[in-house]
């Protein structure tokens, strides 16, 4: 289903893991962007998380992991959401995920696994050539 | 200076003389390769304060590093206790000087291993500890007596103090011989770090019970550790890591005064946890900064006239979030840069992190180079032969000032504000950090500042580590014969006890001894504090 208007993304920290400095940067470039964004905050459940995203009709969950538990909850995400039959919804991941990992998880059906080190550019540019191709970028920086 | 062809300064007979002739210094005399004599201190003003004394911007001790090394604390935690128990035993047989224990998410927010919250996070980052029979398997063969054990952990510090002590109690151990650092820091959870279980105040009233137990009945612990480490990681600059830091020391001397205990007392055994990145000056400016500022609050603001009491002591880490995943030996370099920072601070004891941790936790290998890093700088370099060595230098003055400055001028913001309870609570802090964060991260996608060999296109090796997942069954396996073995109604009259003591407003460090010696698990415990306490709420 094609869409238009801004895209509405969900970002979430599953798990326990409270590094949440990343997300809130990513939280923050995408609203520059021009996107809505809904975050989770801290603990949030895989069941909490895929409830959320169909509430919220969100095009897209980005999901941040740095406590080695992405495994577990990524992938937890990914068959909750072809369970209620959300499978459309783009994934992406970041944080410490071994790159041995990288494969397994894109197979699960994340679109991109961003390293340390990701500009925040790219993740905008990502999404909006993925969700919105042939538009042009509005705002940002 | 003691030249011998000088008349002893003020500071040498006043201070230094007095100290190392209880103190004996490391060697009998300090010289560059050359053969050069290498004093105690250098400086332009006789009558400026040197280190050891008030307000101890060029160190704490007189002698510094000529009379004791650092400590080589690395943290270590892992998996299972006993795995985590072998990596502690190679530390240590490498050299290393004290303990410091990585507890696992579950551990550090109040969950036992086979709670369905823990799910995945069992053993990652740290160690999984429930029970007194985990602690003691962790500490197999490490005499409590002999080395000292800190431990990061916060929202459930107090149950981590209590399972030590009744593992004391069993082992026999007088609880005055255990020494180590708690760290005990619950506002900095909320602002930058997120362990955080309970609301603000009832976990600010469990870290008074900490201080003020400890005080009493564990003199030679350091019952918390003030940490800017996390602040910083969080996207802080150095100037907020300084500020925000010692703002909330301000608050925790507050509350321990609020609960009557004696302020000399406390301050001896307080501790601070610094970070160390990349800018060496800047850096060693800081620490230099927030001793100097910290004697001036304790003296001022809390008239503390005991000088040792106003001592800013302090661990330092060397900071994560500058570690990179492309060319990860590169690393090692920023390391050791970093490091140098701290011991040119003069700091009392030091982490340095291992080249691979932006990859995975480190590998046995790579925590071993990170050890060795240390013992060059302390052996090898010969910047531990004269104290604050840079002290004097008119960059390093300027950059101390501007630091001073800046922090002092956040924490009256802060003061202006309600202190720093209103501004964790209302999310001032956070959006200060966060702002920080955000500045930083233009100026690097920018270009402007990118780390070195971290093109776009650079590969990121595999992770060296992987913690097996089958630990998390293997913990249930072991917990369930655990509550099977125990004595079901003495576990839940000693439950029943923690919530009538949580409810109460009585010291309950007793109260959580005598429950982990029943046999009750830090989850079943940490369930009925946030039954009273209730939960605390990250609504991003």
């Amino acid at each position: 289903m094609d869409r238009s208007g801004p895209i509405r993304v969900l970002l979430a920290k599953p798990g326990l893991d409270g590094h949440d400095r990343g997300i809130r940067l990513v939280l923050r470039a995408l609203r520059d962007a021009g996107m809505e964004v809904i975050y989770t905050g801290l603990r949030a459940t895989p069941a909490h998380i895929v409830k959320a995203a169909i509430e919220e009709d969100v095009e897209a969950i980005g999901l941040s992991s740095l406590s080695g538990a992405h495994e577990t909850h990524f992938l937890e995400v990914s068959r909750l959401l072809k369970q209620e039959g959300a499978a459309d919804v783009v994934l992406f991941g970041g944080g410490i995920i071994p790159q041995q990992d990288v494969d397994q998880l894109r197979s699960a059906g994340f679109e991109w696994i961003y390293p340390p080190g990701t500009t925040l550019d790219k993740i905008v540019s990502d999404l909006t050539s993925t969700l919105r191709p042939g538009t042009k970028r509005s705002g940002g920086h | 200076m003691k030249g011998e062809d000088q008349p002893p300064t003020r500071w040498t007979q006043h201070c230094w003389e007095p100290f190392v002739s209880d103190h004996p210094e490391r060697l009998a005399r300090f010289q560059t390769s050359s053969g050069t004599p290498v004093d105690p201190l250098y400086c332009q003003d006789e009558e400026s304060p040197g280190p050891g004394e008030f307000p101890f911007t060029r160190g704490i001790h007189p002698s510094m590093y000529r009379g004791r090394l650092w400590t080589m604390r690395q943290y270590a935690g892992y998996s299972s206790p006993q795995e985590t128990n072998q990596r502690f035993r190679f530390l240590l047989a490498q050299g290393q000087t004290g303990l410091s224990v990585a507890f696992d998410l579950p551990t550090q927010i109040g969950y036992d291993s086979d709670d369905p919250e823990a799910t995945g996070e069992v053993g990652r980052v740290g160690v999984p500890i429930n029970t007194i029979d985990d602690l003691d398997q962790l500490l197999s063969e490490i005499p409590l007596e002999s080395v000292s054990i800190s431990m990061t952990i916060n929202s459930t510090a107090p149950l981590l103090l209590a399972l030590l002590l009744a593992l004391a109690k069993r082992r026999g151990i007088a609880f005055d011989q255990i020494r180590g650092t708690l760290q005990n820091d619950i506002l900095k959870e909320y602002i930058a770090r997120g362990t955080q279980r309970f609301p603000v105040e009832p976990s600010m009233r469990l870290v008074v019970d900490v201080i003020e137990y400890c005080s009493k009945e564990v003199p030679s612990f350091y019952p918390i550790s003030i940490s800017g480490y996390h602040i910083r990681e969080a996207g802080s600059t150095a100037i907020q890591e300084v500020a925000f830091t010692l703002a909330n020391g301000i608050a925790y001397l507050n509350a321990c005064r609020d609960r009557g205990l004696d302020l000399i007392q406390v301050g001896r055994r307080l501790s601070f946890f610094f970070n160390a990145h990349n800018q060496l000056f800047e850096e060693i400016a800081k620490f230099r900064a927030a001793r100097r500022m910290w004697a001036r609050i304790c003296r001022e603001r809390f008239q503390i006239e005991d000088d040792r009491a106003c001592q800013l002591r302090f661990h330092t880490q060397t900071g994560g979030s500058t570690l990179q995943a492309k060319e990860p030996a590169n690393n090692i370099v920023r390391v050791t840069i970093q490091a140098l920072a701290a011991v040119l601070g003069g700091t009392q004891s030091l982490h340095t992190n291992s080249w691979d941790e932006a990859l995975s936790l480190p590998s046995q290998e790579a925590a071993r180079l990170a050890l060795r890093t240390q013992q060059v700088l302390a052996s090898e370099s010969g910047v531990t032969d004269t104290s604050d060595p840079l002290g004097g230098a008119p960059f390093i003055e300027y950059l101390t000032n501007q630091i001073d400055d800046g922090a002092m001028a956040m924490i009256s913001d802060i003061d202006e504000r309600g202190g720093m309870l209103v501004s964790v609570n209302d999310g001032y802090i956070r959006r200060a950090i966060e702002q920080s964060a955000y500045e930083a991260q233009v100026t690097r996608d920018s270009g402007e500042s990118t780390p070195v060999g971290v093109e776009e296109d650079g590969a990121i090796p595999e992770a060296p580590f992987r913690v097996d997942a089958s630990i998390e069954q293997q913990r249930k396996q072991m917990l369930e014969k655990y509550r099977l073995q125990r004595d079901d109604s003495a576990v839940e009259s000693a439950l029943l006890r923690v919530e009538q003591s949580a409810t109460g407003s009585d010291n309950m460090i007793p109260v959580l001894i005598d429950a982990m010696e029943s046999g009750c698990t830090l989850g079943e415990v940490s369930r009925r504090l946030a039954a009273v306490f209730g939960e605390s709420q990250d609504h991003g």
